[in-house]
């Protein structure tokens, strides 16, 4: 589904991901962990489109997308839950749930995002600002699910939230995939997270990755020794 | 010092102030709208958007000479037409600047300050080669001349009326379009966090031409109005365009509300000023009251508020 070859990525004169492939397949949920700064957001804005690739191509399905705007990625089928949700403050839940989509607004599809974070609902006539920490990202991932992508990239989205919120959230993306047969993207230093809703594992380290692991066979103590500082 | 008036006579002097103020409020209100649209929108300060009021006004005084020529029956409507095609052709031609220039000087803000200049001057010399050096003034339809008779000694203009309802409704009208329509939706969601809104699938690119365009049609509509007050020049636009800065740094580029409030004070207060002390003081008085109060409200009149910005 959404296959990255070569991909290099710089800021300036700094090459931090200098050469980096995996794909992951339709349904899977891919969890890419490392410790901070090791280029997991970097990574993620170069697949959306938000910084531009220095080389490499990224393909979803057959089509090359390296070279499109973000808004043209969205287009095609990719969507993005950034880092510290990046909620548009000033709209409404509401607003802010349908500012993606094209053409229309299916209320059926506003429904089924309500019908899976049922706090949405109860606070769509509020300004996205004023939610907390966790809400901001039911809401940031209702955001990218309504544009109907078909890859979800998720960067750290257990960041700042309570435990038996985070539970709620992998509950949730796994209900999407089962749903949509969503191939999904999850970038994280919380490796419990990682082992509840993820079927595979790779660890970035310095913008390259290390380390790859099937689910059932992870060991969970080995990665944990890599995400040490 | 005012010894020669009687307090009645100076109360209605005030009051007939007032309403010519309400005319400077109207024209202001308009190209403050369109100037802060488009600093809200792409940060970008269009120095050139005094000429496309004038390009307005120069579009009415068209309208007027065709039909006086070839369709002198419509004489009566044509004036309302002819804000309709201001609008459009201002627009129009703001969204060709887009395209052409604006759009590939992004993030550059002084560059698209001296572009933006540099178009006023090349717009202004285009008025003096086809409309002449020499003001002109459109002739209006004889239901905007005279005025209502409010009593002995005070008359309230018509046209001054009209081009209030004239600038009110398009301040509705756009307050409507930026929160009901899904292109109000995608502008506001750009201004807000621009990286944010192409990564959630917005086309911003095009969002700013839509902006820009619809700022100029603005003072395109603001030049129709002028025309009711003033007769245009090639440097008519120049000469509005510092109290339309004015109007957007006192409202708060973000706040249509604020505007309208900040257009509406600099207007009554220049007016009024302007007769009791005379045309400079009067701007002078004018800027000292606005310096003072950004003193205290340094985001303008109406800052908004959300937890965490
Ligand atoms: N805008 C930027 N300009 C220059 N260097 C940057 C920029 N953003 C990030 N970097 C550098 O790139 C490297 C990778 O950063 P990145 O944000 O991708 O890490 P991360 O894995 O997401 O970390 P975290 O877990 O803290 O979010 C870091 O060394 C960082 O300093
Ligand atoms: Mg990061």
């Amino acid at each position: 589904m959404l296959s990255v070859q070569n991909l290099s990525v710089s800021y300036g004169q700094s090459n931090v991901i200098p050469d980096m492939s995996f794909s992951a397949a339709a349904g899977e949920i891919l969890g890419i962990v490392g410790r901070n700064g090791m280029g997991k957001s970097t990574l993620f804005r170069a697949l959306i489109g938000m910084l531009p690739s220095r080389g490499g191509r990224i393909l979803l399905k057959d089509r090359e997308i390296t070279r499109d705007a973000p808004h043209q990625r969205v287009g095609h089928g990719v969507a993005f839950v950034p880092q510290g949700r990046m909620i548009f403050p000033y709209l409404t839940v509401y607003e802010n749930l349908i500012s993606g989509v094209r053409g229309k607004v299916s209320e059926e599809a506003v429904n089924e995002i309500y019908a899976l974070f049922p706090v949405l609902r109860d606070m769509k006539k509020r300004k996205g600002g004023n939610l907390s920490g966790g809400q901001q990202q039911q809401l940031a991932i209702g955001r990218a699910l309504m544009t109907n992508p078909s890859v979800l990239l998720l960067d750290e989205p257990t960041e700042g939230i309570q435990p038996s919120i985070i539970k709620d959230i992998s509950r949730s993306l796994r209900e999407i995939r089962d749903m949509k047969n969503l191939t999904i993207v999850v970038s994280e230093q919380v490796l419990s997270f990682v082992l509840d809703t993820c079927d595979s594992i790779k660890v970035i380290d310095r913008g390259r990755l290390i380390r790859e692991d099937r689910r059932a066979d992870v060991d969970a103590e080995q990665i944990k020794a890599m995400l040490a500082v | 010092m005012f010894s020669q008036y009687t307090t009645e006579e100076l109360y209605n002097i005030f009051l007939m102030q007032c309403f010519s103020g309400l005319s400077l409020f109207s024209v202001l209100l308009l190209m403050g709208l369109g100037l802060a649209l488009i600093f809200g929108q792409m940060g970008v300060i269009n120095m050139a958007h005094g000429e496309f009021m004038a390009l307005g006004a120069y579009t009415v005084y068209f309208c007027s000479s065709m039909t006086e020529q070839y369709a002198p029956s419509l004489g009566p409507y044509y004036f309302v037409f002819a804000i309709g095609i201001a609008f459009a052709i201002c627009a129009l031609v703001g969204a060709l600047v887009e395209f052409l220039m604006i759009r590939h000087l992004y993030h550059r803000p002084l560059d698209t300050l001296l572009a933006t200049w540099g178009l006023s001057l090349i717009m202004q010399q285009t008025y003096r080669s086809l409309f002449g050096a020499r003001e002109v003034t459109p002739t209006l339809p004889d239901w905007l001349m005279g005025s209502f008779n409010i009593k002995e000694g005070l008359d309230i203009p018509i046209n001054g009326v009209f081009v209030l309802c004239l600038a009110l409704a398009v301040t509705l009208v756009l307050m409507v379009f930026m929160y009901k329509s899904k292109f109000g939706l995608r502008l506001r969601a750009t201004v807000q966090n621009r990286k944010m809104s192409g990564a959630v699938g917005i086309n911003t690119g095009k969002v700013d031409r839509l902006a820009f365009s619809l700022g100029c049609g603005i003072a395109g509509i603001a030049g129709a109005a002028f025309t009711t007050i003033g007769s245009t020049g090639p440097d008519s636009g120049s000469r509005y365009i510092v109290d339309a800065f004015l109007v957007v740094v006192f409202g708060g580029a973000a706040n249509l509300l604020g505007s309208v409030a900040s257009a509406f004070g600099i207007a009554q207060a220049q007016s009024i000023l302007e007769f009791f002390l005379d045309g400079t003081k009067g701007k002078v008085a004018t800027l000292l009251v606005i310096v003072i109060a950004l003193m205290f409200r340094p985001q303008g009149l109406f800052p908004s508020k959300v937890r965490g910005h």
